[in-house]
């Protein structure tokens, strides 16, 4: 399937989704489960659909773009790939990812302990998590877990662990790879997300009118919205730059890590120009629970924070590029020939 | 509703890329090592260094794009990518050659004659003919299609009236390529009737005179034409043809990597001067500053990869000039805040002068080539808006 006949089967799932409900899309998910894009990159031997990183990035954006209410980062990049890796039978249904610390007993399989603000946990099927090199699956059946959101309204939710366990031994690297595929997964939705809103606000400017005209017919709102579409701009392709980068050298690779950063650094300053100018074109309207901008703009500020801000990835960046120094500087940005 | 692609899919670069960067690097710690320049900030505005051209054309390394049988190398316009962004991160001196070598030569291949091919092009690719920019005019600058220099017909040619301005080099160059109106002024049609001729700049007729910067620097000309002759032979392309030439250029100018380089050299010293910070805030300031070119870099490099594909992608171009442009000006700020130094325009290298040049320069990088809120129009009605 080429890029565009993939984006064009994402966005028409998730455009007919029902974005305003709140809580888990089980319709949606059971048509992500039918058109294999629920577990794009999982291998198919283990159910999924074996498609690279540059792949995922056009789902995800296209899941972000329409305010998609299931973890799709969660369980195909993160869980599923952690279950795959440690060769743990994958649950059916929606996964996700818990991070925290337990008092884990290994040899009777049991573990205890709360997780705070695990994505989705109230709808999943089963919650992952590592644990130094262990890869634990927790069935949700058995745990008591409190409801909890991100600003965006997603669930985040805390969950009190204590009894059996599934656990199995991953790469000693895996924990590393974890974050920077959690970094890219975030990033690819902000970029989507920041498509959205702008693509909203480009369509209310073109209808809304004052003065006699539509309101994009001035070039104050003009200029505000081209400042918004470079912001996506260069969200889209910092994204695109990463997943290739992930295609082509894997989520260990040094070169990947540097890119993911840089993406989920640049996504994350971009979503605060692009909700805000957003908002600012939309007037008091987009500023009301009856309009759905706030979908778009909502999960921007949710999730510039989530897997790591833009002030913990440009921390290692800029502690990358002052080890590097004058000379070296931009053989980090461009690699080495 | 959906919005046009705002930028092209990446370019990967071509496997042979790695073996050119690495021998123009090896090239600039050499010249580096022998002190033949100092790296600077604006260096294709302000470093005029003919020995430098030449050293580059020596190796193949100007006019790559222009095929071998008008002495150029046939490359790709990628391979003269690297070329281009290894030179101006170095800040190496660019500026001899910088128009000729990244808008004359193609405008030549896609417009020129035969003859006006064989005139030019082996001296461009020999580093030996330099050019200007004949666009702008007193009362026309961002209005491009208001020029009022104007060409009559006469014998075998034409005869050139009217005043060019900002024509960086222009007191050095061999010629510039003037957009002129070769018949009047059309209110329902502005576009129409303007051509490009080719002007001979040490023709009789021709005077240029010095524009100073404001730093009293000379790179800025005032070029007077006084019934100036230009033979039929050096008009490019067609006449009245001049506005779709003239934007197509435009087109292929605005998202190369000097469009967010002209402070690289002053973000690799700013890097140098916080040698063992362990600052979060300083941090953070500078993964900002890296993370962003980052990015600029891949969506200037993915318009490059879609130009040699054949697509002129506006609305992206326009982006990465606004964004660039104004990066390169969010260099200095953090430049100066994180580091206590004053900007010194009499130090002979380093940070201090790396600052002072960037700060006296930095007016300029949101005005050439069309100014950021000409740009954001372009985006604008790309957007549908207008």
């Amino acid at each position: 399937m080429s890029d565009s006949d993939l984006q064009d089967l994402a966005t028409s799932v998730f455009a007919a989704a029902d974005a305003e409900g709140s809580g888990f899309d089980a319709d949606l998910w059971a048509t992500l489960t039918e058109t294999g894009l629920a577990r794009l990159t999982l291998s198919e031997k283990v159910g999924g659909s074996g498609a690279g990183f540059a792949e995922s990035a056009v789902v995800l954006a296209a899941a972000g773009a329409h305010a998609a209410r299931v973890p799709l980062v969660e369980t195909d990049l993160l869980a599923g790939w952690l279950l795959e890796s440690a060769g743990i039978p994958i649950p059916d249904g929606p996964l996700t990812i818990a991070t925290g610390d337990l008092d884990i007993a290994r040899t009777e399989r049991r573990a205890a302990g709360v997780l705070h603000r695990v994505p989705w946990a109230r709808a999943a099927a089963g919650i992952v998590m590592l644990a130094g090199d262990s890869v634990l699956l927790f069935d949700p059946a058995g745990l008591q877990i409190a409801d909890g959101t991100n600003v965006a309204e997603e669930p985040r939710d805390t969950v009190t662990v204590d009894g059996e366990i599934t656990a199995s031994g991953a790469g000693d690297r895996v924990g590393e790879h974890l974050r920077v595929r959690a970094a890219f997964g975030r990033a690819a939705l902000l970029a989507g997300a920041a498509h959205g809103a702008l693509a909203a606000a480009v369509q209310y400017a073109g209808e809304r009118v004052q003065f006699g005209r539509p309101i994009g017919r001035f070039q104050a709102v003009q200029q505000q919205l081209a400042l918004a579409a470079a912001e996506v701009a260069a969200a889209e392709s910092v994204v695109a730059v990463a997943a290739r980068t992930a295609d082509a050298d894997g989520f260990g690779a040094a070169s990947t890590l540097f890119a993911v950063a840089a993406a989920k650094s640049r996504t994350s300053e971009a979503a605060g120009v692009v909700a805000r100018i957003a908002h600012q074109v939309h007037g008091a309207i987009g500023f009301t629970r009856e309009h759905r901008l706030r979908l778009t703009t909502t999960r921007l500020w949710a999730w510039r924070e989530e897997d790591g801000s833009e002030a913990e990835w440009n921390d290692l960046i800029g502690g990358l590029a002052i080890e590097a120094g004058s000379s070296e500087l931009w053989v980090l940005i461009t690699g080495k020939p | 509703m959906s919005l046009p692609a705002l930028v092209p899919p990446p370019t990967e670069l071509p496997p042979r890329a790695a073996a050119l960067r690495a021998s123009v690097r090896e090239f600039l710690a050499q010249e580096l090592a022998s002190g033949a320049w100092t790296p600077r900030a604006d260096v294709w505005l302000s470093g005029w260094d003919e020995r430098f051209s030449k050293e580059l054309a020596r190796r193949g390394w100007l006019g790559m794009t222009i095929p071998t049988e008008y002495g150029g190398h046939g490359a790709s316009p990628l391979d003269r990518y690297v070329v281009t962004e290894e030179l101006l991160a170095a800040g190496a001196p660019v500026a001899a050659h910088w128009v000729a070598d990244r808008q004359i030569g193609p405008s030549l291949m896609r417009f020129g004659t035969e003859e006006q091919r064989q005139k030019f092009l082996p001296g461009i690719a020999a580093g030996e003919v330099y050019f200007g920019i004949g666009m702008s005019e007193p009362d026309s600058g961002s209005d491009l299609a208001s020029v009022r220099s104007r060409a009559e017909r006469v014998d075998g040619g034409w005869e050139l009236t009217g005043t060019k301005v900002w024509t960086s080099g222009g007191h050095r160059a061999h010629a510039f390529f003037a957009l002129v109106r070769t018949s009047p002024k059309d209110d329902a049609n502005r576009h129409a009737g303007l051509s490009q001729l080719i002007v001979d700049l040490r023709a009789p007729g021709v005077t240029v005179r010095p524009i100073p910067l404001l730093t009293g620097a000379h790179h800025f000309n005032e070029v007077v034409f006084d019934k100036t002759f230009v033979p039929d032979g050096m008009v490019l392309g067609e006449v009245g043809n001049g506005w779709q030439q003239v934007t197509s250029e435009l087109a292929f100018e605005r998202s190369g990597p000097e469009r967010f380089l002209s402070t690289y050299p002053l973000l690799a010293a700013l890097v140098g001067e916080l040698r063992g910070s362990t600052d979060p805030g300083t941090r953070r300031a500078v993964g900002s500053l890296v993370a962003r070119l980052f990015a600029l870099r891949g969506m200037s490099l993915a318009i490059a990869g879609a130009l040699e594909h054949g697509h002129a992608p506006e609305l992206a171009a326009a982006v990465v000039k606004d964004l660039g442009t104004r990066y390169e000006n969010e260099v200095i700020d953090a430049a100066r805040l994180l580091v206590a130094t004053p900007p010194d325009p009499g130090a002979e290298g380093g940070f201090a002068r790396l600052l002072a040049d960037s700060v006296l320069h930095a007016p300029g990088f949101t005005l050439r080539g069309g100014t950021n809120e000409v740009l954001r129009g372009i985006v604008a009605r790309g957007l549908g808006l207008r």
